[in-house]
C-alpha cells in the first residue's frame, strides 16, 4: 500500500505541489488530472524521486522517503513510463524491456501479452508510436514494481490510437496487480480508466474520489467545470432537499452545506429538449456531433444552457423549445 | 542544485590552457621594433583583397550550385551534393600545388598538350583556387536556408506573371541572404588563415609573411603580423556571430521538373567546377606517380603523420569530455565551451608561431612530439567538442532518469545509457581530429621536430625544391585522406539530413 502524507514539492521558492495526502490500495489504479502547469507531473517525479520532496513523507511500506532522507530512484522498486517512451535508442525491443533482469521470463510473457512478439528484435526509432507506448509498459511491468507511475502516457498518440490502448494499459496493470498512479489532462481518459480520480490544481488536490462521484457531486464549480461540459442554473432549495428553478423542479444534492439560493449544476444529458412553437426557451446555436446534437439554449430570463440530445431531434438555431431536467439522479447544488 | 558541475573544474583549466596562444603573442609582439611599416600595409592590402575575392568566388559558384541541387530534380542527388562538397574536405594546398605545377609556361599542361596556359600565381591565382575550394560553404549554408523556405511565395509571384528566374532572383535571394553571408563569411576565414595556398602562389598574405619572417629568425616581427591577422580574423568571426539564420516557418520547399536537355544543361554547367578542383589534381598526381614512381618518399613520413595524429585525437577525445558536459551544465559552462573555440580562429601558421616560443620558453617541450600534439589539440578541440556535445545533447534526460527508475544506480545509468549514446560521437570527434592534423601543414612545419617528415611537410619540401613530380604518394594518399574526412562528414546525422532535403 502506498501511502503519502502532507507532500510537498518547491521549486526554488515556488511550491509546485502543496500538501498532498492519497493512499492506494493493492491493484487501484488512481488517474491524477488538472490543467497544464497544475503539478501532476512534479507529484510522479516527487514520488519517483527525481526531484526532492521539501516536506512530508512517501511510505511504501519497504521504505520511506523524507525531506531528510530522499531515498534515490533506483531503490525505490517502482516502475514509471514517460510521455515520451525514454526508449534506450541503441537496445533492441527486447534489450529494452529485459534492461536489468536476469530472467527473461517476465519479458518473454509481456512481449506475448501485449503483442510485440514479431518487434522483438527491432530498434526503438522503427516503431510506431502505439508500438513504442506497449514497449514501454512492457518494460515497466516486466522488472515487476511494487508501483507504478504513468506520466501522460497517451499524450504522443495519435486519438485513434488512444481508446484502445488506454484499456489494455488498464487490462494490464490490473493483470499484473500493482498499484498505478496515472497523470493526465484529458478528462475522459481520466474518467474512463481510473477506479479512483484525484483533480488538481495549482498543485493542491481539490477532490479525490471515484469517477462517479467527482463528476456528480464535484466539490467545487472548477472541478464541475474541468470533468465536462457544465452549466449553473439558479433555483431555490427547499429543506426537503427538492430545488426549484425556472425549467422545473428536481432533486438536489448540497454541496458543502449550500442552502436557500443556489446554483444547479447541468451536465448537456441532464436535460432534454423539445421543439415546441410556444415554448418559452430558444436555441441560440447547434452543434452537430455525429451521433448527438449539442445545442446552447437560452431560456426566458437570459441563461445558457448547454443541452444533448439524439442526432436525429433536428431543431434549427432560433426556434422556440420546451426544456425540462430530464435525470433522475440529484443534482449538484452550489452555494450561489 | 547550485552544486558546481564537476566537469566545471576540468573544463575551466582547458579554457585557460586554450588562451595560452594569444596570450603569448601579445606578450612577444611587444618586443617587435615596428608596428606597422610600409610594407605591413601591402600585406594588410593583399590580405583582404584576397578575402574580399574569394568570398565572392565563393559566392559567384556555390549559390547557384545551391539552387540546382535543392530546386531542380536531380537524379542521384544524394551523389551531386557529395561531388559538389568534396572540394570542401580537400586542403586547398594540393589544388593550388597541381594548379602551379600544371598551369603556365613548361606546366604539365603544356608538355601534355602543347598548348600554352596562363600562368596560375598572384592576387587572382590564389584567389581561384580559394574560391574553388571554399564555395562548398556557400554551397552548404544556402542550401540549408533553401530547404526550409516555402515554395508558396514562389508560385504566388508566378501566378502574378513573374517568371521563374525573376521570382527566384526577387523572391527567393533576397530570404536567403543570411544563409548565403554565413557561407562567404566561413570561406573569407579560410582565406585569412590559409598558408599553403599563397605561400604556393607566390602571393604575401599575412600567413606567407609570417613564414618568412619565422625563418629570417624574426620571431617577435612575426608575432606582431600574427597578432594583427588575428584581429582581423576576430573582427570576421563577430561578423559571422551577427548573422542570423531566417526567422520563417519552413515548408515544403520548390521542386522544379526540368526536361532530360535543360537537366544536361545544369549538369554540364558544374562540370568546370569538378572538372579544376577535383579531377585536375588527382590527374596531375597520378601522372606523376605514373612518371616518376614514389621518388624518395618514405613510408616513415606517412607513418610520423600517423603517429601524431592519433595521439592529437585520443588528447582532443579526452580533453573535449568535460569540456562538452560543462557546456550542457549550465552558462559558465558555455562560456568556457567558447573560450576553447579560439583555437579554431587561430590559423595554424599564428599557432606554430606562438607555440615555437612556448617551446624556446620551456626547454623541456622544444622540439618534441608533445608540442607539436599541443597545437593540433588546441587548433582541433572545437570540432571534439562540437560533435560529443551534439550526440550527448540528444540524450534525452529521461532516458537516464528512466533506468533509475528500473532500479540503475548512477553509475549504472551512466555506463549502460548515456556512454554508448556518446560513443558515437567520441568516435566521430577523434577521427575528424584525426583527418584534420593529417593534413595540417603550417603549424606542423613549424613545431615538427628536426626530421620529422610528415605527409604535408613533405609535400611542401618537394615544392620548395621544386621537384614536383616527387608529391605523387603523398598527394594521393592526402586525398585520400581526405575522402576519408568526406564520408565522415556525410555519416550518421549529416547523411540523414541529407536524405530529407
Amino acid at each position: 500500500m502506498l501511502t503519502v502524507k502532507n507532500l510537498s514539492v518547491n521549486y526554488v521558492d515556488l511550491k509546485v505541489v502543496n500538501n498532498l495526502n492519497l493512499t492506494l490500495a493493492d491493484d487501484e489504479i488512481l488517474m491524477l488530472v488538472g490543467p497544464t502547469g497544475c503539478g501532476k507531473t512534479s507529484i510522479l517525479k516527487a514520488l519517483a524521486g527525481l526531484v526532492p520532496i521539501s516536506e512530508g513523507e512517501i511510505n511504501l511500506g519497504n521504505w520511506r522517503a523524507t525531506p531528510k532522507n530522499q531515498i534515490p530512484p533506483e531503490k525505490r522498486n517502482l516502475g514509471m513510463v514517460f510521455q515520451d517512451f525514454a526508449l534506450f535508442p541503441h537496445l533492441s525491443v527486447e534489450q529494452n524491456i529485459g534492461f536489468r533482469l536476469k530472467n527473461y521470463e517476465p519479458v518473454n510473457r509481456w512481449i506475448e501479452r501485449l503483442g510485440l512478439g514479431a518487434l522483438r528484435d527491432k530498434k526503438p526509432n522503427t516503431l510506431s508510436g502505439g508500438q513504442k507506448q506497449r514497449v514501454a509498459l512492457a518494460r515497466t511491468l516486466a522488472h515487476q514494481p511494487s508501483f507504478i507511475l504513468l506520466d501522460e502516457p497517451l499524450s504522443n498518440l495519435d486519438a485513434a490510437l488512444k481508446d484502445d490502448l488506454r484499456w489494455e494499459i488498464r487490462q494490464a496493470l490490473k493483470a499484473a496487480g500493482v498499484p498505478a498512479i496515472w497523470v493526465t489532462h484529458d478528462q475522459e481518459e481520466a474518467l474512463s480508466v481510473g477506479d479512483r480520480i484525484g483533480i488538481l490544481r495549482d498543485g493542491k488536490l481539490e477532490q479525490l474520489d471515484t469517477p462517479e462521484n467527482c463528476y456528480s457531486q464535484p466539490v467545487n464549480r472548477f472541478v464541475a467545470r474541468f470533468l465536462g461540459e457544465a452549466s449553473f442554473l439558479p433555483g431555490r432549495l427547499a429543506s426537503d432537499l427538492t430545488v426549484s428553478t425556472i425549467i422545473g423542479d428536481t432533486k438536489a444534492f448540497p454541496i458543502n452545506g449550500a442552502e436557500h439560493e443556489v446554483d444547479v449544476l447541468l451536465r448537456p444529458d441532464d436535460l432534454k429538449l423539445r421543439a415546441d412553437q410556444t415554448g418559452k426557451c430558444e436555441v441560440v446555436w447547434a452543434r452537430y456531433e455525429g451521433s448527438a446534437r449539442l445545442y446552447a439554449v437560452k431560456t426566458e430570463d437570459g441563461q445558457i444552457l448547454k443541452v444533448r440530445s439524439r442526432h436525429e431531434n433536428r431543431v434549427a438555431p432560433g426556434q422556440k423549445v420546451n426544456l425540462n431536467i430530464s435525470t433522475t439522479h440529484p443534482l449538484a447544488a452550489f452555494q450561489r | 542544485m547550485t552544486r558546481w558541475p564537476r566537469s566545471y573544474p576540468f573544463a575551466l583549466i582547458i579554457a585557460l590552457i586554450a588562451l595560452i596562444p594569444v596570450a603569448v603573442l601579445a606578450t612577444l609582439a611587444t618586443d617587435s621594433a615596428d608596428m606597422f611599416d610600409s610594407r605591413n600595409l601591402q600585406v594588410l592590402n593583399n590580405t583582404l583583397l584576397l578575402m574580399l575575392l574569394t568570398a565572392f568566388g565563393s559566392i559567384v559558384i556555390g549559390v547557384p550550385l545551391a539552387i540546382l541541387t535543392t530546386y531542380v530534380y536531380l537524379p542521384w542527388r544524394r551523389f551531386w551534393v557529395v561531388l559538389l562538397a568534396a572540394p570542401l574536405a580537400l586542403p586547398s594546398y594540393l589544388g593550388a600545388f597541381t594548379f602551379y605545377a600544371a598551369f603556365g609556361p613548361g606546366g604539365e599542361l603544356e608538355t601534355i598538350s602543347g598548348i600554352t596556359t596562363p600562368r596560375f600565381n598572384g592576387l587572382i591565382g590564389t584567389a581561384i583556387v580559394m574560391a574553388l575550394y571554399t564555395y562548398p560553404f556557400v554551397l552548404l549554408t544556402t542550401r540549408a536556408s533553401l530547404a526550409s523556405l516555402d515554395a508558396g511565395q514562389v508560385n504566388a509571384a508566378r501566378t502574378l506573371g513573374l517568371s521563374l528566374f525573376r521570382s527566384i532572383i526577387l523572391v527567393v535571394l533576397p530570404r536567403i541572404k543570411n544563409g548565403i553571408a554565413a557561407g562567404s563569411l566561413l570561406a573569407a576565414l579560410y582565406a585569412l588563415s590559409d598558408f599553403g595556398t599563397p605561400a604556393i602562389m607566390n602571393f604575401d598574405t599575412f600567413t606567407r609573411v609570417i613564414y618568412v619572417e619565422y625563418n629570417a629568425f624574426g620571431l617577435s616581427q612575426a608575432a606582431m603580423l600574427s597578432l594583427q591577422l588575428m584581429v582581423i580574423v576576430g573582427l570576421v568571426l563577430i561578423l559571422e556571430s551577427r548573422v542570423k539564420g531566417t526567422q520563417e516557418q519552413p515548408g515544403r520547399h520548390l521542386m522544379l521538373w526540368p526536361g532530360k536537355w535543360q537537366l544536361g544543361l545544369m549538369l554540364a554547367s558544374t562540370l568546370p567546377v569538378v572538372l579544376m578542383a577535383i579531377f585536375l589534381p588527382l590527374t596531375i598526381f597520378f601522372l606523376w606517380l605514373w612518371r616518376d614512381g614514389s621518388g624518395n618518399f618514405e613510408i616513415t613520413y606517412a607513418w610520423n603523420s600517423a603517429h601524431a595524429s592519433i595521439l592529437a585525437a585520443i588528447f582532443a577525445v579526452v580533453v573535449a569530455l568535460p569540456v562538452a558536459y560543462a557546456a550542457i551544465q549550465g552558462k559558465a559552462g558555455r562560456i568556457m565551451e567558447r573560450i576553447t573555440y579560439i583555437g579554431f580562429g587561430v590559423p595554424g601558421i599564428v599557432m606554430g608561431t606562438a607555440l615555437v616560443y612556448v617551446g624556446l620558453k620551456l626547454p623541456f617541450l622544444y622540439q618534441t612530439l608533445g608540442l607539436l600534439v599541443l597545437a593540433y589539440v588546441l587548433r582541433f578541440l572545437p570540432l571534439a567538442v562540437g560533435t560529443i556535445r551534439s550526440t550527448s545533447e540528444g540524450i534525452d534526460s529521461s532516458l537516464v532518469n528512466a533506468a533509475r527508475v528500473l532500479g540503475a544506480s548512477p553509475n549504472e545509468a551512466f555506463k549502460r545509457v548515456t556512454l554508448p549514446l556518446t560513443m558515437r560521437g567520441l568516435v566521430a570527434g577523434a577521427a575528424l581530429v584525426f583527418l584534420e592534423a593529417m593534413r595540417e601543414l603550417p603549424a606542423t612545419l613549424l613545431l615538427g621536430p628536426t626530421g620529422f617528415e610528415t605527409l604535408a611537410t613533405y609535400l611542401w619540401r618537394v615544392y620548395e625544391a621544386g621537384y614536383f613530380g616527387m608529391a605523387a604518394v603523398p598527394g594521393l594518399l592526402l586525398i585520400l585522406i581526405s575522402g576519408l574526412g568526406l564520408a565522415l562528414m556525410f555519416s550518421g546525422e549529416k547523411w540523414n539530413e541529407l536524405k530529407q532535403l
